[in-house]
Protein backbone atom coordinates (compact mmCIF):
# COMPACT_ATOMS: atom_id res chain seq x y z
CA UNK A 1 0.00 0.00 0.00
CA UNK A 2 1.16 3.36 -0.89
CA UNK A 3 -0.83 6.52 -0.03
CA UNK A 4 1.47 8.76 -1.86
CA UNK A 5 0.53 6.98 -5.03
CA UNK A 6 -3.18 7.19 -4.64
CA UNK A 7 -2.93 10.37 -3.81
CA UNK A 8 -0.99 12.08 -6.21
CA UNK A 9 -3.06 11.90 -9.44
CA UNK A 10 -5.86 13.29 -7.82
CA UNK A 11 -4.10 16.09 -6.22
CA UNK A 12 -3.01 16.64 -10.38
CA UNK A 13 -6.56 17.25 -11.54
CA UNK A 14 -6.75 20.43 -9.96
CA UNK A 15 -10.09 21.18 -10.72
CA UNK A 16 -11.70 18.82 -8.31
CA UNK A 17 -11.91 21.47 -5.38
CA UNK A 18 -15.46 20.61 -5.40
CA UNK A 19 -16.75 23.96 -4.29
CA UNK A 20 -20.42 22.65 -4.08
CA UNK A 21 -19.23 20.28 -0.96
CA UNK A 22 -17.54 22.82 0.85
CA UNK A 23 -19.57 23.99 4.26
CA UNK A 24 -18.92 28.10 4.95
CA UNK A 25 -18.49 28.95 9.11
CA UNK A 26 -18.17 32.37 9.69
CA UNK A 27 -15.60 31.48 13.18
CA UNK A 28 -14.87 35.57 14.26
CA UNK A 29 -15.23 38.85 12.95
CA UNK A 30 -12.19 38.05 10.82
CA UNK A 31 -12.14 34.95 10.00
CA UNK A 32 -13.79 32.46 7.71
CA UNK A 33 -13.46 28.64 8.19
CA UNK A 34 -13.98 26.63 4.21
CA UNK A 35 -14.70 23.02 5.48
CA UNK A 36 -13.95 20.04 3.10
CA UNK A 37 -15.01 17.20 5.23
CA UNK A 38 -14.11 16.09 9.00
CA UNK A 39 -11.67 13.47 8.10
CA UNK A 40 -8.39 13.02 7.36
CA UNK A 41 -7.83 11.82 4.13
CA UNK A 42 -5.61 12.49 1.40
CA UNK A 43 -8.47 13.77 -1.47
CA UNK A 44 -9.90 16.06 1.07
CA UNK A 45 -6.36 17.31 1.97
CA UNK A 46 -5.54 17.69 -1.75
CA UNK A 47 -8.85 19.88 -2.69
CA UNK A 48 -7.86 22.14 0.29
CA UNK A 49 -4.04 22.76 -1.24
CA UNK A 50 -6.06 23.12 -4.94
CA UNK A 51 -8.27 25.38 -3.16
CA UNK A 52 -5.01 27.46 -1.02
CA UNK A 53 -3.19 27.68 -4.68
CA UNK A 54 -6.33 29.47 -6.35
CA UNK A 55 -7.57 31.62 -3.46
CA UNK A 56 -3.84 33.28 -3.05
CA UNK A 57 -3.40 33.68 -6.37
CA UNK A 58 -6.99 35.29 -6.71
CA UNK A 59 -6.87 36.92 -3.34
CA UNK A 60 -3.47 37.72 -2.51
CA UNK A 61 -4.77 39.78 0.71
CA UNK A 62 -6.09 36.85 2.29
CA UNK A 63 -4.60 34.82 4.98
CA UNK A 64 -5.28 31.29 3.52
CA UNK A 65 -4.29 28.53 6.67
CA UNK A 66 -4.52 25.04 5.67
CA UNK A 67 -5.46 22.09 7.35
CA UNK A 68 -6.55 18.60 6.93
CA UNK A 69 -9.88 19.52 5.73
CA UNK A 70 -10.31 23.07 6.47
CA UNK A 71 -8.91 26.31 4.99
CA UNK A 72 -9.31 29.40 6.94
CA UNK A 73 -9.54 32.54 5.54
CA UNK A 74 -8.66 35.94 7.57
CA UNK A 75 -9.30 38.66 6.58
CA UNK A 76 -9.97 42.33 6.89
CA UNK A 77 -13.71 43.30 7.43
CA UNK A 78 -13.66 46.52 6.55
CA UNK A 79 -11.99 45.92 3.24
CA UNK A 80 -14.98 43.31 2.72
CA UNK A 81 -18.35 46.27 3.18
CA UNK A 82 -20.79 46.27 0.51
CA UNK A 83 -23.18 48.97 -0.51
CA UNK A 84 -26.32 46.05 -0.42
CA UNK A 85 -27.31 44.18 2.73
CA UNK A 86 -24.41 41.43 2.61
CA UNK A 87 -22.12 41.02 5.39
CA UNK A 88 -18.38 41.01 5.03
CA UNK A 89 -18.62 37.23 5.14
CA UNK A 90 -21.19 36.73 2.77
CA UNK A 91 -19.13 39.06 0.20
CA UNK A 92 -16.27 36.98 0.73
CA UNK A 93 -17.87 33.56 0.46
CA UNK A 94 -19.02 34.94 -2.70
CA UNK A 95 -15.84 35.42 -3.90
CA UNK A 96 -14.15 32.80 -2.71
CA UNK A 97 -16.83 30.52 -4.39
CA UNK A 98 -16.56 32.30 -7.26
CA UNK A 99 -12.40 31.86 -7.21
CA UNK A 100 -13.32 28.38 -6.76
CA UNK A 101 -15.66 27.44 -8.89
CA UNK A 102 -14.34 29.53 -12.16
CA UNK A 103 -11.79 27.71 -14.80
CA UNK A 104 -8.63 28.67 -12.21
CA UNK A 105 -6.75 25.31 -12.90
CA UNK A 106 -3.19 26.20 -11.32
CA UNK A 107 -0.31 24.21 -12.37
CA UNK A 108 0.71 21.66 -9.72
CA UNK A 109 3.73 23.14 -8.60
CA UNK A 110 4.47 20.88 -5.22
CA UNK A 111 7.67 21.10 -4.36
CA UNK A 112 9.32 17.47 -3.38
CA UNK A 113 11.79 17.20 -0.33
CA UNK A 114 14.44 14.23 0.70
CA UNK A 115 14.87 14.25 4.39
CA UNK A 116 17.73 12.37 5.57
CA UNK A 117 17.22 10.73 8.74
CA UNK A 118 19.45 8.64 10.69
CA UNK A 119 17.30 5.85 12.04
CA UNK A 120 17.29 4.57 15.89
CA UNK A 121 20.52 4.42 18.57
CA UNK A 122 20.57 7.77 20.29
CA UNK A 123 18.34 9.45 17.79
CA UNK A 124 15.56 7.46 17.67
CA UNK A 125 14.94 5.96 21.19
CA UNK A 126 11.38 4.57 20.55
CA UNK A 127 11.90 2.54 17.72
CA UNK A 128 13.03 -0.66 19.29
CA UNK A 129 10.11 -0.07 21.23
CA UNK A 130 8.27 0.83 18.05
CA UNK A 131 9.18 -2.22 15.88
CA UNK A 132 8.59 -4.77 19.45
CA UNK A 133 4.96 -3.10 19.77
CA UNK A 134 4.01 -3.92 15.69
CA UNK A 135 5.59 -7.29 15.11
CA UNK A 136 8.13 -5.96 12.86
CA UNK A 137 11.85 -6.01 13.01
CA UNK A 138 13.75 -2.55 13.60
CA UNK A 139 14.67 -2.88 9.48
CA UNK A 140 11.41 -3.73 8.12
CA UNK A 141 10.04 -0.31 10.41
CA UNK A 142 12.85 1.70 8.87
CA UNK A 143 12.18 0.22 5.38
CA UNK A 144 8.68 0.79 5.51
CA UNK A 145 8.98 4.62 6.74
CA UNK A 146 11.36 5.17 3.85
CA UNK A 147 9.51 3.43 0.97
CA UNK A 148 6.62 5.42 1.72
CA UNK A 149 5.85 8.62 0.24
CA UNK A 150 4.56 11.88 2.31
CA UNK A 151 2.80 15.07 1.62
CA UNK A 152 2.54 17.88 3.83
CA UNK A 153 -1.24 18.06 5.41
CA UNK A 154 -0.40 21.19 7.23
CA UNK A 155 2.24 22.92 9.77
CA UNK A 156 1.00 23.66 12.99
CA UNK A 157 1.79 23.01 16.78
CA UNK A 158 5.28 25.06 16.41
CA UNK A 159 6.74 27.00 14.03
CA UNK A 160 7.68 24.76 11.32
CA UNK A 161 6.02 21.37 12.64
CA UNK A 162 5.11 19.02 9.60
CA UNK A 163 2.04 16.65 9.88
CA UNK A 164 2.82 13.93 7.60
CA UNK A 165 0.52 12.34 5.29
CA UNK A 166 1.07 8.64 3.90
CA UNK A 167 2.37 6.83 6.92
CA UNK A 168 2.31 3.18 6.15
CA UNK A 169 -0.63 1.93 8.04
CA UNK A 170 1.35 -1.08 9.51
CA UNK A 171 3.74 1.58 10.86
CA UNK A 172 0.91 3.28 13.06
CA UNK A 173 1.60 3.58 16.59
CA UNK A 174 -0.20 4.92 19.74
CA UNK A 175 1.26 8.04 21.35
CA UNK A 176 3.88 7.84 24.39
CA UNK A 177 1.63 7.81 27.32
CA UNK A 178 4.49 10.57 29.30
CA UNK A 179 5.07 12.83 26.80
CA UNK A 180 8.82 13.93 26.62
CA UNK A 181 9.44 17.32 28.09
CA UNK A 182 12.09 18.26 25.54
CA UNK A 183 11.93 16.11 22.37
CA UNK A 184 15.34 17.44 20.43
CA UNK A 185 15.30 19.41 16.73
CA UNK A 186 15.06 17.29 13.75
CA UNK A 187 13.42 14.27 15.35
CA UNK A 188 11.22 12.01 13.12
CA UNK A 189 8.46 10.93 14.95
CA UNK A 190 5.20 8.59 14.58
CA UNK A 191 1.93 9.87 16.28
CA UNK A 192 -1.16 7.82 15.62
CA UNK A 193 -1.21 7.09 11.97
CA UNK A 194 0.55 10.10 11.29
CA UNK A 195 4.23 11.11 10.88
CA UNK A 196 6.28 14.37 11.81
CA UNK A 197 9.37 15.75 11.99
CA UNK A 198 10.08 18.05 15.68
CA UNK A 199 11.78 21.49 14.15
CA UNK A 200 13.07 23.14 17.49
CA UNK A 201 13.57 21.28 20.87
CA UNK A 202 10.02 20.83 22.26
CA UNK A 203 7.92 18.98 24.22
CA UNK A 204 6.29 15.78 22.38
CA UNK A 205 4.48 12.59 23.10
CA UNK A 206 5.01 11.19 19.61
CA UNK A 207 7.17 7.83 19.24
CA UNK A 208 10.67 9.53 18.05
CA UNK A 209 12.63 6.59 15.11
CA UNK A 210 14.72 9.11 13.89
CA UNK A 211 16.38 11.95 13.31
CA UNK A 212 17.19 14.40 10.65
CA UNK A 213 20.53 16.49 10.08
CA UNK A 214 18.31 19.12 8.62
CA UNK A 215 17.05 22.41 9.95
CA UNK A 216 13.81 22.38 9.02
CA UNK A 217 12.70 25.81 10.98
CA UNK A 218 14.97 29.11 10.50
CA UNK A 219 13.57 32.59 11.07
CA UNK A 220 16.76 34.37 9.17
CA UNK A 221 16.14 31.97 6.44
CA UNK A 222 13.90 32.65 3.23
CA UNK A 223 11.51 30.88 3.52
CA UNK A 224 11.72 30.31 7.45
CA UNK A 225 10.09 26.67 6.94
CA UNK A 226 11.82 24.05 4.92
CA UNK A 227 8.45 22.38 4.49
CA UNK A 228 5.17 24.01 2.95
CA UNK A 229 1.63 22.57 3.23
CA UNK A 230 1.00 20.38 0.07
CA UNK A 231 4.84 20.05 -0.24
CA UNK A 232 5.87 15.96 -0.97
CA UNK A 233 8.62 14.73 1.09
CA UNK A 234 10.54 11.24 1.31
CA UNK A 235 12.71 10.17 3.49
CA UNK A 236 15.95 8.36 2.74
CA UNK A 237 18.22 6.37 5.93
CA UNK A 238 21.60 8.34 6.49
CA UNK A 239 24.28 6.88 9.28
CA UNK A 240 25.59 8.23 11.68
CA UNK A 241 28.59 9.95 10.04
CA UNK A 242 26.81 11.58 7.39
CA UNK A 243 24.68 12.44 9.90
CA UNK A 244 27.47 14.29 11.73
CA UNK A 245 28.94 15.69 7.84
CA UNK A 246 25.12 17.53 7.57
CA UNK A 247 24.51 18.58 10.94
CA UNK A 248 27.23 20.90 10.50
CA UNK A 249 26.34 22.10 7.34
CA UNK A 250 22.97 22.43 8.73
CA UNK A 251 24.16 24.63 11.69
CA UNK A 252 22.66 28.13 11.69
CA UNK A 253 24.89 30.96 9.71
CA UNK A 254 25.66 34.18 12.09
CA UNK B 1 19.42 55.70 22.24
CA UNK B 2 18.46 52.85 24.89
CA UNK B 3 16.97 51.86 27.98
CA UNK B 4 18.31 49.09 30.25
CA UNK B 5 16.62 46.35 32.38
CA UNK B 6 18.12 46.61 35.71
CA UNK B 7 14.93 44.34 37.06
CA UNK B 8 12.88 42.48 34.63
CA UNK B 9 9.45 42.37 36.13
CA UNK B 10 6.97 39.31 36.34
CA UNK B 11 6.62 38.85 32.58
CA UNK B 12 7.54 42.01 30.58
CA UNK B 13 8.01 41.64 26.76
CA UNK B 14 8.09 43.77 23.73
CA UNK B 15 4.93 43.78 21.39
CA UNK B 16 3.30 45.52 18.60
CA UNK B 17 0.53 45.16 16.67
CA UNK B 18 1.56 41.03 16.03
CA UNK B 19 3.19 38.62 13.26
CA UNK B 20 0.78 38.33 9.84
CA UNK B 21 0.76 36.15 7.29
CA UNK B 22 2.90 33.46 8.58
CA UNK B 23 -0.07 31.11 10.23
CA UNK B 24 0.40 28.71 7.06
CA UNK B 25 4.06 27.69 8.54
CA UNK B 26 2.82 27.20 12.20
CA UNK B 27 3.88 30.95 13.24
CA UNK B 28 0.87 32.73 15.14
CA UNK B 29 0.44 36.57 15.19
CA UNK B 30 1.02 37.21 18.92
CA UNK B 31 0.91 40.89 19.31
CA UNK B 32 -0.44 43.24 22.40
CA UNK B 33 -3.10 41.42 24.63
CA UNK B 34 -4.91 44.66 25.07
CA UNK B 35 -4.33 46.36 21.60
CA UNK B 36 -6.26 49.66 22.10
CA UNK B 37 -4.46 50.17 25.03
CA UNK B 38 -1.36 49.49 23.14
CA UNK B 39 -1.86 51.96 20.53
CA UNK B 40 -3.12 54.80 22.78
CA UNK B 41 0.19 54.55 24.60
CA UNK B 42 2.16 54.80 20.75
CA UNK B 43 -0.04 57.58 20.39
CA UNK B 44 0.50 59.62 23.66
CA UNK B 45 4.42 59.49 23.20
CA UNK B 46 3.45 60.66 19.06
CA UNK B 47 4.61 57.41 17.42
CA UNK B 48 3.58 56.20 14.32
CA UNK B 49 1.54 53.60 14.81
CA UNK B 50 2.87 49.86 15.01
CA UNK B 51 6.16 50.69 17.69
CA UNK B 52 6.10 47.61 19.61
CA UNK B 53 5.95 48.98 23.54
CA UNK B 54 7.00 46.32 26.97
CA UNK B 55 4.00 45.11 27.70
CA UNK B 56 4.36 44.11 31.64
CA UNK B 57 2.10 41.79 33.87
CA UNK B 58 1.00 42.34 37.13
CA UNK B 59 4.48 43.51 38.03
CA UNK B 60 6.46 46.24 35.36
CA UNK B 61 10.48 46.09 35.16
CA UNK B 62 13.03 48.84 36.41
CA UNK B 63 14.21 50.37 33.85
CA UNK B 64 16.92 52.70 33.16
CA UNK B 65 17.00 55.78 30.54
CA UNK B 66 20.01 56.22 29.40
CA UNK B 67 18.96 59.07 27.45
CA UNK B 68 15.86 61.44 28.14
CA UNK B 69 12.89 60.42 26.45
CA UNK B 70 9.13 60.28 25.92
CA UNK B 71 7.36 57.55 27.77
CA UNK B 72 3.26 57.12 28.29
CA UNK B 73 1.77 53.89 30.50
CA UNK B 74 -1.60 52.94 29.54
CA UNK B 75 -3.67 49.38 30.54
CA UNK B 76 -4.08 47.75 33.97
CA UNK B 77 -3.13 51.56 36.40
CA UNK B 78 0.37 50.31 37.14
CA UNK B 79 2.21 51.96 40.26
CA UNK B 80 5.38 53.97 38.56
CA UNK B 81 8.05 56.53 39.81
CA UNK B 82 11.33 57.73 39.36
CA UNK B 83 12.78 58.75 42.74
CA UNK B 84 10.47 60.86 44.36
CA UNK B 85 7.96 61.38 41.44
CA UNK B 86 5.23 59.60 40.78
CA UNK B 87 4.28 59.14 37.19
CA UNK B 88 0.51 59.28 36.23
CA UNK B 89 -0.98 57.01 33.56
CA UNK B 90 -2.95 57.78 30.72
CA UNK B 91 -0.35 60.67 29.50
CA UNK B 92 2.68 61.16 28.40
CA UNK B 93 6.05 61.78 30.90
CA UNK B 94 9.07 63.34 29.87
CA UNK B 95 12.21 61.66 31.75
CA UNK B 96 15.64 63.20 31.47
CA UNK B 97 18.90 60.80 30.69
CA UNK B 98 19.62 58.91 33.59
CA UNK B 99 16.22 58.18 35.17
CA UNK B 100 15.78 54.87 36.44
CA UNK B 101 11.86 54.32 36.39
CA UNK B 102 10.12 51.85 39.10
CA UNK B 103 7.46 49.97 38.07
CA UNK B 104 5.35 48.37 40.65
CA UNK B 105 1.76 46.48 40.53
CA UNK B 106 -1.18 46.91 39.07
CA UNK B 107 -4.15 48.07 41.54
CA UNK B 108 -6.53 46.06 38.90
CA UNK B 109 -5.79 44.38 35.89
CA UNK B 110 -2.87 42.57 34.68
CA UNK B 111 -1.30 44.08 31.66
CA UNK B 112 0.14 47.69 31.15
CA UNK B 113 2.01 49.21 28.41
CA UNK B 114 4.78 51.03 28.16
CA UNK B 115 5.42 53.13 25.29
CA UNK B 116 8.85 55.04 24.53
CA UNK B 117 8.83 57.83 21.63
CA UNK B 118 10.91 55.83 18.82
CA UNK B 119 9.86 52.51 20.17
CA UNK B 120 11.64 49.90 21.37
CA UNK B 121 13.77 49.24 18.18
CA UNK B 122 15.21 45.57 18.38
CA UNK B 123 15.49 43.56 15.25
CA UNK B 124 11.74 42.30 13.89
CA UNK B 125 11.24 38.68 13.18
CA UNK B 126 9.00 37.81 10.58
CA UNK B 127 8.01 41.49 10.71
CA UNK B 128 7.30 42.08 14.18
CA UNK B 129 8.98 42.39 16.89
CA UNK B 130 6.35 41.00 19.79
CA UNK B 131 7.90 37.98 21.57
CA UNK B 132 5.82 35.20 20.95
CA UNK B 133 6.84 32.63 23.84
CA UNK B 134 4.34 30.13 22.46
CA UNK B 135 6.03 29.86 19.61
CA UNK B 136 10.06 30.72 20.71
CA UNK B 137 10.02 33.61 18.84
CA UNK B 138 11.72 36.96 21.02
CA UNK B 139 11.91 36.29 24.81
CA UNK B 140 10.85 37.75 28.74
CA UNK B 141 12.84 40.93 29.60
CA UNK B 142 15.94 39.70 31.45
CA UNK B 143 18.09 41.70 33.99
CA UNK B 144 20.88 43.61 32.07
CA UNK B 145 19.16 43.45 28.77
CA UNK B 146 19.67 46.77 27.08
CA UNK B 147 17.41 47.73 24.22
CA UNK B 148 17.53 50.20 21.77
CA UNK B 149 15.32 53.12 21.04
CA UNK B 150 14.45 54.03 17.61
CA UNK B 151 14.55 58.15 16.36
CA UNK B 152 16.25 60.68 18.29
CA UNK B 153 16.78 61.73 21.90
CA UNK B 154 13.79 63.83 22.88
CA UNK B 155 14.76 67.59 23.33
CA UNK B 156 14.77 68.38 27.45
CA UNK B 157 12.68 71.86 27.10
CA UNK B 158 12.17 72.03 31.01
CA UNK B 159 14.53 72.12 33.90
CA UNK B 160 17.32 69.49 32.85
CA UNK B 161 17.30 66.58 35.64
CA UNK B 162 13.29 66.56 36.16
CA UNK B 163 10.87 64.22 34.95
CA UNK B 164 7.22 65.76 34.49
CA UNK B 165 4.05 65.01 33.22
CA UNK B 166 2.28 66.45 30.82
CA UNK B 167 -0.92 68.86 31.79
CA UNK B 168 -3.87 66.59 30.51
CA UNK B 169 -4.47 63.09 30.33
CA UNK B 170 -6.95 60.84 28.73
CA UNK B 171 -9.90 59.37 30.74
CA UNK B 172 -9.40 55.81 30.94
CA UNK B 173 -12.35 54.96 30.11
CA UNK B 174 -14.26 52.77 28.17
CA UNK B 175 -10.85 51.85 27.37
CA UNK B 176 -9.68 50.25 30.45
CA UNK B 177 -12.76 47.99 31.76
CA UNK B 178 -13.04 48.39 35.60
CA UNK B 179 -16.66 46.80 35.87
CA UNK B 180 -15.37 43.77 34.87
CA UNK B 181 -19.18 43.52 32.62
CA UNK B 182 -20.25 40.33 30.73
CA UNK B 183 -18.45 39.31 27.94
CA UNK B 184 -19.78 38.78 24.89
CA UNK B 185 -19.41 34.98 23.17
CA UNK B 186 -20.30 34.51 19.68
CA UNK B 187 -21.44 30.74 18.85
CA UNK B 188 -18.83 28.26 18.11
CA UNK B 189 -18.89 25.49 15.98
CA UNK B 190 -19.67 22.69 18.36
CA UNK B 191 -21.62 25.05 20.90
CA UNK B 192 -24.97 22.99 20.02
CA UNK B 193 -23.54 19.88 21.17
CA UNK B 194 -23.12 20.81 24.76
CA UNK B 195 -25.39 19.04 27.12
CA UNK B 196 -28.25 20.98 28.33
CA UNK B 197 -26.76 21.84 31.57
CA UNK B 198 -23.57 23.12 29.91
CA UNK B 199 -25.00 25.38 27.43
CA UNK B 200 -27.07 26.94 30.33
CA UNK B 201 -23.75 27.14 32.72
CA UNK B 202 -21.57 28.82 30.09
CA UNK B 203 -23.53 32.14 30.08
CA UNK B 204 -25.13 31.61 33.58
CA UNK B 205 -21.95 30.50 35.54
CA UNK B 206 -19.47 32.66 36.93
CA UNK B 207 -15.80 31.34 36.17
CA UNK B 208 -12.62 32.21 37.97
CA UNK B 209 -9.92 32.95 35.63
CA UNK B 210 -7.05 30.13 36.29
CA UNK B 211 -3.75 30.59 37.46
CA UNK B 212 -1.82 29.20 34.52
CA UNK B 213 -3.41 31.55 32.59
CA UNK B 214 -0.92 33.56 30.21
CA UNK B 215 -0.68 35.25 26.83
CA UNK B 216 -1.29 31.41 25.35
CA UNK B 217 -5.00 31.54 26.81
CA UNK B 218 -6.97 32.35 30.16
CA UNK B 219 -8.11 28.86 31.15
CA UNK B 220 -11.69 29.22 33.25
CA UNK B 221 -12.11 26.97 36.60
CA UNK B 222 -15.55 26.90 37.16
CA UNK B 223 -18.45 24.37 36.37
CA UNK B 224 -17.15 21.39 34.47
CA UNK B 225 -19.12 21.74 30.77
CA UNK B 226 -19.38 18.79 29.08
CA UNK B 227 -20.58 17.58 25.61
CA UNK B 228 -23.26 14.99 25.06
CA UNK B 229 -21.31 12.80 23.51
CA UNK B 230 -17.77 12.77 22.65
CA UNK B 231 -16.56 14.44 19.46
CA UNK B 232 -13.31 13.07 17.19
CA UNK B 233 -12.33 15.94 15.73
CA UNK B 234 -9.30 16.48 13.41
CA UNK B 235 -6.86 19.54 13.70
CA UNK B 236 -7.87 22.74 11.98
CA UNK B 237 -6.54 26.07 12.54
CA UNK B 238 -7.41 28.09 15.94
CA UNK B 239 -7.63 31.88 16.50
CA UNK B 240 -7.25 34.32 19.74
CA UNK B 241 -11.09 34.21 21.46
CA UNK B 242 -11.81 30.29 20.72
CA UNK B 243 -13.36 29.15 23.52
CA UNK B 244 -12.28 25.50 23.48
CA UNK B 245 -13.57 22.34 25.55
CA UNK B 246 -10.69 20.17 26.58
CA UNK B 247 -11.38 16.92 27.51
CA UNK B 248 -10.94 18.09 31.67
CA UNK B 249 -14.67 19.83 30.90
CA UNK B 250 -12.67 23.11 31.79
CA UNK B 251 -13.16 25.97 29.08
CA UNK B 252 -9.74 27.56 27.75
CA UNK B 253 -9.97 31.01 25.84
CA UNK B 254 -7.30 31.36 23.46
CA UNK B 255 -5.21 34.75 23.51
CA UNK B 256 -2.90 36.82 21.46
CA UNK B 257 -0.27 33.86 21.12
CA UNK B 258 -2.55 30.78 19.89
CA UNK B 259 -1.42 27.71 18.75
CA UNK B 260 -2.06 28.52 14.89
CA UNK B 261 -4.04 24.70 14.84
CA UNK B 262 -6.43 22.92 17.22
CA UNK B 263 -8.18 19.65 17.57
CA UNK B 264 -9.95 20.32 20.39
CA UNK B 265 -14.15 20.92 20.56
CA UNK B 266 -14.87 25.25 20.28
CA UNK B 267 -17.46 25.73 21.86
CA UNK B 268 -17.32 29.72 21.62
CA UNK B 269 -15.97 32.59 20.06
CA UNK B 270 -14.88 35.66 22.15
CA UNK B 271 -16.18 39.25 20.44
CA UNK B 272 -13.24 40.43 19.23
CA UNK B 273 -14.09 43.62 20.89
CA UNK B 274 -14.25 42.28 24.54
CA UNK B 275 -10.66 40.21 23.95
CA UNK B 276 -8.76 43.06 25.02
CA UNK B 277 -11.30 43.41 28.56
CA UNK B 278 -10.80 39.45 28.91
CA UNK B 279 -6.66 40.32 28.67
CA UNK B 280 -6.87 42.65 31.37
CA UNK B 281 -8.68 40.00 33.71
CA UNK B 282 -6.18 38.35 36.05
CA UNK B 283 -5.76 34.91 37.61
CA UNK B 284 -8.29 35.07 40.36
CA UNK B 285 -10.61 37.40 38.61
CA UNK B 286 -14.32 36.33 37.65
CA UNK B 287 -15.55 36.50 33.98
CA UNK B 288 -18.89 36.17 32.83
CA UNK B 289 -20.32 35.69 29.65
CA UNK B 290 -23.34 36.34 27.50
CA UNK B 291 -24.83 35.17 24.04
CA UNK B 292 -24.23 37.63 21.34
CA UNK B 293 -24.24 37.35 17.41
CA UNK B 294 -21.76 37.87 14.71
CA UNK B 295 -24.03 41.02 13.54
CA UNK B 296 -23.45 42.87 16.91
CA UNK B 297 -19.89 41.87 17.60
CA UNK B 298 -19.35 43.61 14.45
CA UNK B 299 -21.11 46.49 14.95
CA UNK B 300 -19.31 47.04 17.99
CA UNK B 301 -16.09 46.63 16.91
CA UNK B 302 -16.39 49.22 14.13
CA UNK B 303 -17.64 51.60 16.73
CA UNK B 304 -14.91 51.23 18.94
CA UNK B 305 -12.36 50.98 16.17
CA UNK B 306 -14.00 54.43 15.08
CA UNK B 307 -13.77 56.16 18.53
CA UNK B 308 -10.16 54.86 18.44
CA UNK B 309 -9.68 56.80 15.73
CA UNK B 310 -10.74 60.20 16.48
CA UNK B 311 -9.08 59.51 19.69
CA UNK B 312 -5.83 59.09 18.10
CA UNK B 313 -6.44 61.90 16.14
CA UNK B 314 -7.62 64.16 18.94
CA UNK B 315 -3.67 62.94 20.67
CA UNK B 316 -2.18 64.01 17.69
CA UNK B 317 -3.38 67.10 17.37
CA UNK B 318 -3.44 67.86 21.58
CA UNK B 319 0.65 67.08 21.16
CA UNK B 320 1.16 69.49 18.20
CA UNK B 321 -0.72 72.32 20.10
CA UNK B 322 1.56 71.16 22.81
CA UNK B 323 5.13 71.35 20.75
CA UNK B 324 5.52 67.55 21.84
CA UNK B 325 5.33 66.61 18.33
CA UNK B 326 8.03 64.11 16.92
CA UNK B 327 11.04 65.56 15.26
Amino acid sequence: MNAWRRCAPHSRRTADVQVDAIRFESLAEDALLLRFGDRIDPLLNARVHAAVAILQRLQPALECVPAYASVLLRFDPLAWRSTDAATPHQMLERAARAALAGPETPAETTRQHEIPVCYGGAHGPDLAAVAQHLGLSIEQVIARHVAAGYRVAMLGFAPGFPYLLGLDPALAMPRRPDPRQRVPAGSVAIGGAQTGIYPAPLPGGWQLIGRTPLRLFDVAATPPSRLAAGDRVRFRAIDEDEFRHLHLDAEPRR
Amino acid sequence: MSVSVLKPGLLSTLQDGGRRGHAAIGVGRAGAMDVPAWRLANALVGNRGNEAAIECTLVGPTLRFEHSAWIALTGAPIAARIGAFELPVWTACHVPAGSVLQLGSMAVGCRSYLAVRGGFDVAPVLGSRSSDLHAGLGHALQAGEVLPIGGEPAEPDGPAGDPRALTWRLDPQPWFDFAQAPIALLPGSHAAQLDDASRRQLVDARFRIGKDSNRTASRLDGPTLRLRAPLELISEAALPGTVQLPPSGQPIVLMAEAPVTGGYPRIGQVAAVDLPRLAQRRPGDTACFRHGTLEQAMTRLLRREQALDTLLKHIAQRLQRDGCTRA
